[in-house]
């Protein structure tokens, strides 16, 4: 029967070990590009308060605001806020 | 301006400097005046692989010390008169370099030459970070091969926050990706990932993919970068890059294994 099993084994599809590799590669650089880019949980609700205490004295348009964490040289964690500050007419 | 092209991977022994020396000397021989740098310092071998290794006498240490000037460091290449090597040092702290020495170095070379190639050192430490900072162009040398295609995602990574283009904002480096060693004998046996499979992956644009080839290792052992041998695979590979860097579209080749005829089969050819 070993030429049966010969035949066989041609037609059933096996995986290849190539697309194990693509696979287990899709999984782990989509896994590391996201840590890379990841920004904290607390971030959004950080933006939030921070823009609400910043409105009880200005005026602060959403474009006018960006906030940005970032990750230098691995160890150093830089949190970046930018403000525009507008002139405001003086209505007194 | 001269173009700024670092040739980097991550992974080590994917072929850089291999790389390195067979587009510098291509963009060479196509008139462009080109200088080759090594950046890994403390194991200088680009001087090997270009067969100038006896003629080494000042390198890039001496010149960020102010010891020598930078004509005096630089090789000029014997077989082609617009191509210039600057070895890497063999013994120095490899701390010698920063961003502010190298930028002056890059910036004067810049002034007479239209390419400077940078062949990095292995790693994503300091020596490596230096190689690609000032990059406008990078080629990620990768082998078909899991773990090499794992760090030339993070080389990538890198390219994208650490270099001079993305700390200042500007155009970001224009990346490249060369597969080399590739066999496509084991591709189509589905023992080795794809040029599709990796293109896949890393997502970016393919500028050259150089057959797995003997005369790779004949080419460093005689110190003639291989892509003087016009005659064999890899140099023809090597050929095409060169093109497509210069901006032609020429079709990809040895993709696909050869097939053996009957005769060869039947008489082992």
């Amino acid at each position: 029967m070993a030429l049966l099993d010969y035949f066989l084994r041609k037609k059933e599809k096996q995986v290849t070990t190539a697309s194990k590799a693509k696979e287990r590669l899709q999984i782990i650089v989509a896994h590391e590009r996201n840590s890379r880019n990841k920004q904290p949980d607390y971030l959004p609700q950080l933006t939030e308060d921070i823009l609400a205490v910043l409105r009880k004295y200005i005026h602060v348009s959403d474009e006018s605001f960006s906030i940005n964490l970032d990750n230098k040289d691995g160890d150093l964690n830089v949190l970046e806020l930018n403000i525009e500050l507008h002139e405001e007419k003086n209505t007194e | 301006m001269a173009r700024i092209i670092v040739v980097t991977s991550g992974k080590g022994g994917v072929g850089k400097t291999t790389s390195s020396a067979a587009v510098g000397l291509g963009l060479a021989l196509k008139g462009h005046k080109v200088v080759l740098i090594d950046f890994d310092i403390g194991l200088r071998n680009l001087d090997l692989i270009m067969g100038c290794e006896r003629r080494v006498v000042y390198d890039f240490v001496n010149v960020i010390n102010g010891e020598a000037t930078l004509n005096q460091a630089l090789i000029k290449d014997k077989r082609v008169s617009s191509l210039s090597i600057l070895p890497a040092s063999q013994t120095r702290d490899k701390d010698a370099l920063n961003k502010e020495n190298v930028g002056k170095v890059l910036e004067e070379l810049g002034e007479s030459y239209d390419f400077i190639v940078c062949d990095s050192p292995a790693g994503i430490e300091a020596g490596a970070m230096m190689a690609l900072y000032y990059a406008d162009e990078a080629i990620v040398t990768t082998n078909p091969e899991v773990s090499s295609v794992r760090d030339s995602d993070r080389i990538l990574g890198m390219l994208a926050s650490r270099s001079r283009r993305a700390e200042l904002g500007l155009e970001p480096i224009k990346e490249h990706l060369l597969l080399t060693r590739y066999s496509p004998k084991r591709v189509e046996e589905g023992e080795m990932l794809s040029v599709e499979d990796v293109e896949d992956i890393l997502s970016i644009p393919l500028l050259g993919v150089i057959p797995e080839s003997q005369a790779v290792l004949k080419a460093s052992n005689a110190g003639e970068p291989v892509i003087l041998d016009t005659e064999s695979d890899a140099g023809k590979a090597y050929q095409d890059v060169v093109d497509r860097l210069l901006g032609e579209t020429v079709e990809f080749r040895f993709l696909v294994a050869e097939k053996k005829g009957i005769f060869s089969r039947m008489f082992g050819g």
